[in-house]
Formats: C-alpha cells, structure tokens, sequence
C-alpha cells in the first residue's frame, strides 16, 4: 500500500455556471511522481491548481466535495500556510526581475527568516537540489532574468523547494523548454521524488511515460465537463489500460 | 495610367513628409530659439554680477543692485521638496490602489477623476490654497506665521503633481507581468506582502520616473506659488527652535521671482531676471533628461523580461 499524500473526494469546480471538474475522486501516492494527462481543455490545470487553492484567484470559482491534504482538509487550512506545503512550479518560468540569490530566499524572508547564514544555507541547497547551484554559485547576486529558460525554470524549482514544501505541483514545466532542458528537468523530477510528492501536467506522452510512477488520465465529457476517467501505475496505464478512451488517447487516436 | 497614378502618389508622400518634417524641426527650433533669447539677454546681468555671485549671494535688491538668487534657490528647492514629501506618498498610494487593489467599478471611478486634477488651471488651485489653505495654516500659533508660505505652497503643489505621478506609477504597475504575482503568492506570500516585495521594486524604474517627472511640474508651477508662498525675497529660516518650522516661512520661487518682477524691470535687473529663467531653465532640463534616462532603463528593463 502506497502512503497517500492528496486525496480529492468527489470534487467538482465551476467557473461561474460552467462545471470544469465533475466529481473527481483520486488519491495522490506520496513521493511519486503523478502525472495528469488529457486532452486541451479536460481541466488537468485546474485539478493541478485545486491542490494549493490558486484557484480562488479567479472571481466566481466554486468548489463541492473534498479536497485533503495528509487527511487534513485544504479548504480548512491557512492558505499561506498550505502553499507552503504544496509548492508550484508554473508552463513558463517566472522568476522575479531579482537577482538569482533574492528569487530562492524570496520564500523564506516572506515567510520571516531573517538570518543571513539560514538564508545562504538554504539558498545553497535549494539550488543545489534544483541541479543549478554549480552553474550560478558565481552568479548569485546577477538578474536571474539573464539566465536561459532551462536555468530559470530549474530557479523557479528551487524557489518552490526553498519552502520546503510536502508537494511540488508543476504544470507543463517543460513546455517553453528545448529537448536538452526537458531533459534536465525530467532527471531532476526523479532525484526530487525522494523528498517530494510531485504531480505534473504535461502534453507529452513520451515525458509523462518517462517520468512517472502514476498517471490519471481526464477526459472531458458531452457537458465539456472534466471527468477523471482512469488512474493507476503509469505502466498499466500505458501497456494495458482499463478503459477503451484512455487506450485511444494514448494510442493518438484521438485528442 | 499606373505610372502616372504612382508619380502623384510619390508627390503626395513627398509634401507630406517634409510638412512633417517642418513641424517637427520647428518646435525643435523654438526650444532653441527660446533657449537662446534667454541666455543672450541674461548675459549682462551673467557679465555685472557675475554667475557665481548669483548663485551665491542671498541678498536680492534690485535698487541697490543686489541680484543674489540663492534665497529663490531656496525657495524653489524646499517648495518642491515639500511637494515631493507630501505628494509622491499620496500618488503612489493611490497609484498601487488603482493598480492592484481597486476592484474595476471603483477604478473607474477614482481615475477619471485623479486624471481631472490635472486639468484644473493653476490660477483655480491658488485661490483654493489662499481662501482655504491659508486660513488652516494661519491657525498654527506660532509668531511669524502668516498662512502665506512654504506650507501652504507645498500643500497645493503636492496636489498638482499627483495626477502626473499616480498615473505614470499606475502604468508601471500594471506593466508588472502577472505571472510574478502568481509566482509569489504560490510561494505562500500574501496580496501585501507580494505588492510590497514584487510588483513595487518591479516597477521601480517607472515610479522613479514618475516621482522626477512630477519634480520638474514643481519646479515650473509659478501663478499658484506666487498666490500662496508670499513672496518674500528672503532665505527661508526656521521661525521657532523646530527646525521643520522652515515650512512655515514666507519664500518666494524661481518662476515666482520672475513673474512678479518682470513688468517693471529694466536694465540690469532686467536682465538679472532672464538670467534666474536659465537657473530655472538649466534645472527643469537635469531633472528632464535624468527621468527620461529612467524611463529608459525601465523600458530596457522591461525588455529584458
Ligand atoms: N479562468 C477561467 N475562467 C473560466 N473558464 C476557465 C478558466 N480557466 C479554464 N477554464 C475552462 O475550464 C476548462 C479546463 O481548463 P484547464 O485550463 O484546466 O484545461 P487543461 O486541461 O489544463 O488544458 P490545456 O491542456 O490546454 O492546458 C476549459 O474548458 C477552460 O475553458
Ligand atoms: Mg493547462
């Protein structure tokens, strides 16, 4: 039996009238990576995004049923305090127009740690952890918006990590990214799922059957409405899936 | 006829573009014009006195041929300085609401009406400064105090420059790409503290160049300083042991000098005066060209994005 880490219990999400997620119920296993495929538009990003509540961003979103975080419910907890434990690494990087080494403290100063030897310590082995300390530690205090896309993107990793959160979301990370990035990112992934839970959404079959321990494949259904149709080890998804949808999806016969 | 259709065409565009031409060369002609008719009739007075002694010298007496500016130096400096401390909170403040926190219906309200600040004529804020202002100002016991002064003058010019400064800053803070704020409030970070730390030092540049922009309307407002800071050609002086009684003096401005004194002038006071317009001329220029090397940096910046 797998630990689980996130649990969502027949939940559904409105924008305004329009229902995007129907009564999804699936259990996220802890330090794996989860992947979310589907079609445009069947609401992986939204699902992805229920997760640390940026959704609530968005006037006239609503929620029913239950979203829960180690059993505790998401939508009882502090908000800051559960972005905290759930991290999110967003399609294109956005690090701050700050220097390299304000981008991964940035977390910690907000959240009120003010010595400088922590901050350094933790800037340090964030980066490390995000694979990109030995290509910035001369670096740190230059734009972090001189870096590549690949090296901004792995900040923006390490900036999540600088929390030390429980979870790492991450929406297509590598969309914006060439092939020798995407790769790096994908290595990376691996090396973090020791310490992290990880769910990512992601276009690629290939990456998401690469990278993955688990997979949940949506599907939107005649209301356009996103319906969870399977959920399972990535391997089974892959060589022999339940359903006949998820089959033809990962086939190319559709989507 | 093709050929000759394109033959009118190129007539066309050719008249248009040295109209074009024209009327872009000959505003750049009457800066220099103006520019220089200023300097040439201030150059007996630079000649007389001397451009150090004008400078430097505090005594400005025209009968006794005392032509120091160094009190309306003063006057001009502490008048937009007061400006600046008063004004560039307010616009900023009201900037970062309309930008971040006004919900759209109440947006739309409070810009138009920031935006009308600055079409009221500056004649219409000194009598608002002397019938309303002053009176308020008058009521502060201390000896000396008139109501006339540097307060009041400050008080008045920090609403003229709002309008400048809170719509330039609320642009910049839009110009803030959305997706830092997402990024932050991700990692935890409030709506305050993410304005605070990300979207502000973001937009930075474009504030800092909406706060020189409004300095240099400052130092060029003349008929609303003249109806409330005065006039008294005298260096500013604290009027108790308070220091930032100073505020509270009577002063009297570069353009405020000049407006007051150049129906009568003759002579080398005449030309003393045309020399204060170069002083007056010579700052509005560095605080110019300093914000548009802001503005710049902040849209390379931006780029850079
Ligand atoms: N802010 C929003 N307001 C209203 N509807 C939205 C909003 N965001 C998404 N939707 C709708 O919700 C549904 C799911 O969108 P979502 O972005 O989650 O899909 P997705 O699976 O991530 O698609 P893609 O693969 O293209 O990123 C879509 O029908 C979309 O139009
Ligand atoms: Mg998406």
């Amino acid at each position: 039996m797998e630990q689980v880490r996130l649990t969502t219990r027949d939940y559904s999400l409105f924008y305004g009238e329009f229902r995007a997620l129907n009564r999804i119920s699936l259990s996220i296993p802890a330090n794996r990576i989860t992947a979310f495929i589907g079609p445009s538009g069947c609401g992986k990003s939204t699902l992805l995004r229920s997760f640390n509540r940026m959704n609530e961003l968005i006037p006239g979103v609503r929620t029913e049923g239950t979203v829960l975080l180690d059993e505790g419910d998401i939508f009882r907890e502090d908000v800051v305090n559960l972005r905290k434990r759930v991290g999110m690494v967003f399609q294109r990087p956005n690090p701050f127009p700050k220097t390299i080494y304000d981008n991964v403290t940035y977390g910690p100063r907000v959240h009120g740690m003010k010595n400088r030897s922590k901050l350094a310590a933790i800037a340090e082995e964030s980066l490390t952890r995000a694979a990109l300390w030995d290509e910035v530690k001369d670096q740190l205090h230059k734009s972090a918006m001189a870096l590549s896309g690949g090296q901004q993107q792995r900040l923006c990793i390490a900036r999540a990590i600088a929390v030390s959160p429980e979870v790492i979301l991450m929406d297509e990370p590598a969309s914006a990214l060439d092939p020798v990035a995407t790769i790096k990112i994908e290595e990376l992934m691996n090396s973090l799922k020791e310490k992290y839970t990880i769910v990512i959404v992601t276009h690629n079959m290939q990456q998401a059957a690469r990278v993955s321990d688990f997979t949940a494949f949506l599907l939107t259904d005649e209301n356009r409405a996103g319906n969870m149709v399977e959920f399972g080890p990535t391997n089974r998804i892959f060589t022999s899936p339940s359903d006949r949808r998820t089959e033809d999806y990962i086939t190319g016969r559709f989507g | 006829m093709p050929h000759g259709r394109s033959t009118v065409k190129n007539r066309v565009e050719n008249t248009m573009k040295t109209v074009l031409m024209i009327s872009a060369l000959s505003s750049v002609a009457i800066v220099f014009l103006i520019g220089f008719f200023t300097l040439k009739e201030s150059i007996p007075a630079f000649r007389g006195i001397g451009p150090l002694n004008m400078l430097t010298e505090k005594v400005w007496r025209p009968g006794q041929d005392s032509y120091g500016i160094l009190a309306m130096i003063a006057g001009s400096g502490l008048v937009t300085l007061g400006s600046v401390l008063i004004g560039v909170p307010l616009a900023l403040g009201c900037a970062v609401f309309l930008a971040e926190v006004a919900p759209k219906w109440m947006a739309e309200i409070v810009r138009p009406s920031v935006e009308l600040l600055a079409g009221i004529p500056s004649v219409v804020y000194g009598l608002f400064g002397m019938v309303v202002l002053v009176p308020l100002v008058r009521g502060i016991e201390v000896p000396g105090n008139t109501g006339f002064g540097l307060l009041s003058a400050s008080v008045v010019l920090a609403v003229m420059i709002l309008p400048t400064i809170a719509s330039v800053a609320e642009s910049a803070l839009r110009s803030v790409p959305r997706s830092y704020y997402n990024g932050s409030l991700a990692l935890g970070a409030t709506r305050w503290e993410t304005i605070w730390r990300v979207n502000i030092p973001a937009a930075r540049s474009g504030i800092l160049s909406a706060v020189v922009l409004g300095l240099g309307r400052a130092l060029g407002e003349t008929i609303a300083m003249i109806m409330v800071i005065g006039n008294s050609v005298i260096m500013p002086k604290a009027l108790t042991g308070n220091p930032l009684s100073i505020f509270l003096s009577r002063a009297r401005t570069l353009t405020g000098n000049i407006a007051v004194e150049i129906s009568y002038a003759t002579g080398v006071h005449e030309s003393a005066l045309f020399a204060t317009g170069v002083v007056l001329f010579l700052l509005i220029m560095i605080v110019n060209t300093s914000a548009r090397g802001l503005l710049k940096a902040s849209i390379e910046g931006g780029r850079r994005k």
